[in-house]
């Protein structure tokens, strides 16, 4: 057992990188089974099951991808943003990890919801893409991913890339309520929300595969990142290694 | 702080939420003055309130009205009311129609206003609601593919 830490330190002790990877081991397996198991589950039923739409007829089955993706690459940028506010406030070591961990994913799933969404609106809309709000904004966000991966790798020095990174992270949440609110403010091709506060206007029996769906994606979205950031600590352990040989060598 | 010298994590802490404060403050002043040129499409009404250019290349945006649809030329051109409620606007077009145009739901049309005042579009997308049910659930409300009557464009 462990000398057991006074409460103020518990929470810092999770940051420690080593420690987090003792943990996220036994964590990983469970949470990318739950994500597959959910996903089948969700998938099988969108896919299969659910009925079709009374005016799309079976291309509303997109809508069982396209909107958990749209839905994980906003939470995701949420997320990275939270993790990039972290790490330029209290120094947390995780805190860039978490940043460099999220960014390729949450890049992913928005090219997932801008390519699903263009396969969606050519048989509804009649068309694969138009510049309206909702439709530039989301391309923004991808953007905006794609910008804070080019920033941490446009340095030699990777504090300085984290740095760079982080900013343009934090910057660009101002983009996450456009998004959200495009489809009210401005006339768009795009139609508004269908699950509000107020609640749904999605038939129970296609709202179902939908959470489902989008709880495996999620539990995917997490499941990626901790992997990514274990490996991202293993990649600078190793690179840590080499410059010790190399000193002591030289 | 009064006396004492701020610690370097409460003045990253405050340069921070300031940052907040600017981004925020330059998104409020931001938003309102794209409200022009960010909407994708005009409705009759607005049509009405601030009239187009002569001749100026516009999208119209709204829902076709219930029984408005006329084919005309053996159904290449067709003729409907588009409305947003309080307003409506007389549209013909030519060209290949989307399946999902629907009397009922919401239509982005593309083109000019003609010298009778109708609007003559020679491109046409299709809106949908943001209503998903099966067919069976429409059909006992009353909402068939062919006769809707309600949509969000309309608010």
């Amino acid at each position: 057992m462990e000398p057991s830490s006074p409460p103020a330190t518990r929470w810092h002790d999770l940051a420690n990188p080593h420690r987090f990877r003792r943990i996220s081991v036994h964590i990983l397996p469970w949470l990318t089974a739950a994500a597959l198991g959910f996903l089948a589950v969700g998938l099988a039923m969108g896919l299969w099951l659910a009925p079709p739409d009374y005016l799309q007829g079976e291309s509303v089955r997109i809508m069982y991808v396209h909107v958990p993706s749209a839905w994980l690459a906003l939470g995701g940028y949420s997320g990275m943003a939270l993790a990039a506010l972290a790490a330029r406030i209290w120094r947390h070591p995780l805190a860039d990890l978490a940043v460099r961990g999220i960014a390729p994913v949450g890049a992913a799933f928005a090219a997932a919801c801008l390519v699903t969404g263009s396969i969606w609106g050519r048989p509804t809309w009649g068309t694969w893409w138009v510049w309206d709000g909702r439709l530039t904004s989301m391309l923004v966000l991808f953007l905006l991913y794609l910008g804070v991966i080019a920033l941490i790798h446009a340095f030699d020095d990777r504090m300085r890339g984290a740095k760079a990174a982080g900013i343009l992270a934090i910057l660009g949440v101002v983009n996450l309520p456009i998004i959200k609110y495009s489809v009210e403010w401005w006339n768009t091709l795009h139609q508004p929300a269908s699950i509000r506060v107020s609640g749904s206007s999605i038939h129970p029996e296609m709202l179902q595969p939908l959470l489902l769906s989008a709880t495996g994606f999620a539990l995917l979205f997490a499941s990626i990142v901790l992997m990514r950031m274990r490996a991202l600590i293993a990649e600078q352990k190793r690179a840590a290694r080499a410059l010790r040989r190399a000193a002591l060598a030289g | 702080m009064a006396g004492r010298t701020v610690s370097a994590k409460s003045q990253r802490l405050i340069l921070a939420g300031l940052a907040l404060v600017a981004i925020v403050g330059a998104g409020l002043v931001a938003i309102p003055a794209l409200e022009g040129t960010a909407t994708y499409f005009y409705a009759p009404s607005d049509l009405a309130a601030n009239p187009p250019e002569p001749g100026a290349r516009i999208r119209l945006g709204g829902l076709v009205k219930d029984g408005s649809v006329v084919r005309e030329d053996e159904g290449l051109t067709l003729a409907f009311t588009v409305t947003d409620g309080a307003r409506e606007t007389r549209v013909r077009y030519t060209g290949i129609v989307p399946d999902l145009f629907r009397e009922g739901q919401g239509v982005v049309a593309t083109g000019r206003i003609g010298p009778d005042g109708g609007f003559v579009a020679d491109h046409l997308l299709a809106k949908h609601d943001e209503t998903y049910m099966p067919p069976e659930v429409a059909k006992s409300l009353g909402r068939t593919g062919m006769m809707h009557q309600t949509g969000s464009l309309a608010e």
